[in-house]
């Protein structure tokens, strides 16, 4: 079966490079931590792509259904017999992905890394940071109870937040690492009443009893957990709900998005890491998780998971269009494309051909995973190149950095949904589980394939075409030089490789592996259905070209035209500032400031009141201590005096 | 006339307890302080032999009283003089009205 050693050490291996490389990296081995960090990475991926074999193909199908594997339980903390927190590896379909997904990216950026980090002066602490985010990441892909991912997915909060603050100088990276940590962890908050109210109804924190127990309409749990609760909702409903909330800060989504792109502050290959392909889509698999009790018992909660996530992928693409920062478009794109993948989940059913949305979410989750790590990566090369974030300080770029310029082209391409591109095949999927289940949601998706295609083409071509950067014309070829046009093997290798991966992600059957409840099924390209989607993309493609590839006042007017709704578009239609209005304007003056004053006032009054009297009664009775003996003795004698006649009055008195 | 009985004594021992008491609350010199003070523990002691003798005349717990705190005063006057030596010393004085320096 499975070998419980060589299963604990994928997570182990990253967190081993962590603690090697964050205690004596700076020391002992500056130059050879990159080294360090991608060979342990390296052995990490190779025993999840042996595990995924074995799972796949030997030994996790039974009877033809994937089975759940608990390969490996230790209770961890026992309070009383029976109620314990346990550590586990579950294995299933969609854990099995997830680990090759992040050891392979995880990988790819490694590898990377080692040419686009040479030189920094914390080279080890960056290797360190990103052997934590990929152990955090592992242990929660493979969390076998609600508790353990929870724990993980603070740890994956706080590696995130270590990252983007890498460049802790920059003050705006600052303020970014703590704006996406003060957000998510906000958003975790509902994730915490979540797993409390799942597992105060469920009685378990074990996924598979959790799951199997608030499945079953007959179990008592059930009868419990959707009797109305609060506000007319079932405590389940109320439950699931908060999950997402948790989910939904995670992987950005409307309305808990805004950290995302600030995000981008970080160094570009940790974007690609985490802000891409693996940490945004947790919320993805925590949903995906508990997949079966949303769709089985509580139909109404994935609604909500359907319209965030069609709302978010429309919002993002609009904003994306107009962001003239490389990183924030490919940022809101990695949002619209959550986005997909959440209402993918959220029209799904349960089992079977129904289960196609479930199918196709995961299918999108991996093949989105490669081209936006190779989208970012190649950002990243551009950025290393230009030194500038900026898409007016580019242009022309194609003779410059031939093989990013490719690879790019192909991850666009593959994210447009280009016919036999490996995003053609998993939007396809989508776009059909939304159109059997509902018309809106499809046509949200479908508005939003073409906008996708537009801004990602508006991309390249203003990077790679179009008239060259003002840069480039002061500086000239001598600044740039001959050597310093692509960023070398150790950049380039993971390019061509992601970007194999990137056109050949999609002709996996994915539906003969990774499905709602195991059973595998068939699906058929319909030819017919596609047409719409790639007519779309294809315009979009068309007027991105027209307007980008060569110089030309067209995007201006255009923009000057939709004067209004481009400029609320532009600043993010205010998000950012709607966020401050609500905390500084009405959370602070309606709630901070009167708290405050009840507890200047009324708390803290008390107790100084009670300081001042007590000081002004003594300073009435202080002269009562004179130091004359007599006198206390007088006092003394005239007390006991006073108490016999007392007790001798009582005594008489019976 | 029945001879002397518990009234009898116990009268002496009042007059003896309020003389100490007096004479602690009106005497500046610490010594004659002292003294009072050995004055109220003998009514105190004269109390104990009379009820022990007037009213359980089989028993000895009275006695046993009055020897332990007549050992106990002993040991009181022997520190009590021991302080006002040293209060000699360093105020000069062993006048109970010149030593009020613990106040607040």
């Amino acid at each position: 079966m499975f070998d419980k050693l060589s299963l604990s050490l994928i997570p182990l291996l990253p967190l081993l490079s962590f603690l090697l490389l964050g205690l004596f990296g700076r020391k002992m081995f500056k130059h050879f931590s990159g080294i360090i960090g991608t060979g342990a990475l390296l052995a990490s991926a190779g025993l999840s792509l042996s595990t995924a074999y074995n799972y796949f193909f030997v030994s996790g199908k039974v009877d033809g259904v994937y089975q759940k594997i608990t390969a490996l339980k230790i209770t961890w903390l026992e309070f009383s017999p029976g109620v314990s927190i346990d550590i586990g590896i579950l294995l299933d379909p969609i854990s099995v992905m997830m680990l090759v997904v992040v050891t392979f990216v995880s990988l790819m950026v490694h590898i990377y890394s080692l040419g686009y980090m040479k030189g920094e002066e914390r080279f080890s602490t960056y290797y360190a940071f990103l052997g934590l985010f990929t152990f955090s990441m592992l242990g929660l892909v493979i969390s076998s109870n609600i508790f353990q991912i929870y724990i993980f997915w603070e740890l994956v909060g706080v590696s995130s937040f270590l990252l983007i603050g890498y460049y802790f100088d920059k003050p705006s990276a600052v303020a970014a690492a703590k704006k996406a940590f003060i957000v998510t962890r906000f958003a975790d908050l509902g994730f915490l009443i979540g797993i409390l109210i799942l597992s105060f109804n469920a009685h378990t924190l074990d996924f598979e009893t959790l799951i199997q127990r608030l499945t079953d309409p007959n179990s008592e749990y059930m009868r419990s957990a959707i009797a109305p609760a609060f506000l007319g909702f079932s405590s389940l409903t109320w439950g699931l709900v908060l999950v997402f909330i948790g989910g939904a800060g995670k992987s950005a989504m409307f309305p808990l998005h805004i950290w995302l792109p600030d995000a981008m502050e970080g160094p570009t290959p940790v974007s690609a890491l985490i802000h891409a392909a693996t940490m945004v889509v947790a919320g993805v698999f925590l949903v995906a998780r508990l997949f079966p009790v949303f769709a089985i018992s509580c139909p109404g909660a994935l609604e909500l998971v359907a319209y965030t996530g069609a709302l978010s992928a429309l919002f993002a693409g609009i904003i994306a269009c107009t962001q003239t920062d490389i990183k924030r478009v490919l940022a809101y794109s990695t949002m619209s494309q959550i986005g997909y993948m959440m209402f993918a989940l959220g029209v799904s059913g349960y089992g079977d051909e129904s289960g196609l949305g479930y199918m196709a979410s995961m299918f999108h989750l991996f093949t989105h995973a490669m081209f936006k790590a190779l989208l970012f990566l190649g950002a990243g090369a551009v950025i290393h190149y230009v030194h500038s974030n900026e898409m007016n300080d580019m242009g022309g770029l194609r003779k410059h950095m031939p093989v990013t310029h490719i690879t790019f082209l192909i991850a666009c391409l593959a994210i447009a949904g280009f016919p036999f591109l490996s995003g053609f095949f998993s939007k396809e999927e989508i776009l059909l589980a939304a159109f059997h289940h509902n018309k809106l949601i499809y046509a949200i998706g479908l508005i939003t394939s073409g906008i996708t295609a537009f801004y990602m083409f508006r991309l390249y071509f203003s990077i790679f075409w179009n008239a060259p950067s003002p840069l480039e014309r002061a500086g000239g070829e001598a600044a740039h030089g001959e050597h310093h046009g692509e960023g070398g093997a150790a950049m380039m290798l993971p390019l061509i490789i992601l970007a194999l991966g990137a056109v050949f992600a999609g002709y996996i059957p994915f539906s003969r592996l990774v499905t709602s409840d195991g059973k595998p099924f068939e699906t058929a390209l319909h030819v017919i259905f596609s047409i719409a989607p790639v007519t779309l993309a294809l315009i979009g493609i068309l007027i991105a070209l027209r307007f980008y590839k060569t110089q030309n006042d067209l995007p201006e007017k255009i923009s000057s035209s939709l004067s209004g709704f481009y400029r609320s578009a532009y600043h993010k239609f205010y998000m950012d500032e709607i966020y401050l209005f609500i905390t500084q304007k009405v959370i602070f003056n309606l709630l901070a400031k009167p708290a405050a004053w009840f507890d200047k006032t009324i708390v803290d009054g008390f107790i100084n009141r009670l300081g001042t009297s007590s000081e002004k009664v003594s300073e009435e009775i202080k002269s009562l201590q004179s130091g004359q003996v007599q006198q206390y003795a007088a006092w003394f004698l005239a007390g006991a005096i006073g108490l016999g006649i007392i007790f001798i009055y009582m005594l008489t008195l019976n | 006339m029945t001879g002397i009985g518990l009234t009898h004594i116990l009268v002496v021992s009042i007059a003896l307890f309020f003389i100490g008491v007096y004479g602690f609350l009106t005497r500046r010199n610490m010594i004659m302080m002292l003294m009072s003070i050995e004055l109220i523990l003998n009514s105190v002691n004269l109390n104990f032999i009379a009820f022990n003798k007037y009213l359980w005349a089989n028993k000895m717990d009275g006695l046993f009283f009055t020897i332990f705190i007549i050992a106990i005063a002993a040991a009181e006057a022997a520190v009590a003089i021991a302080i006002i030596i040293n209060l000699y010393r360093s105020h000069k004085s062993i006048d109970v009205e010149d030593a009020s320096d613990l106040k607040f």
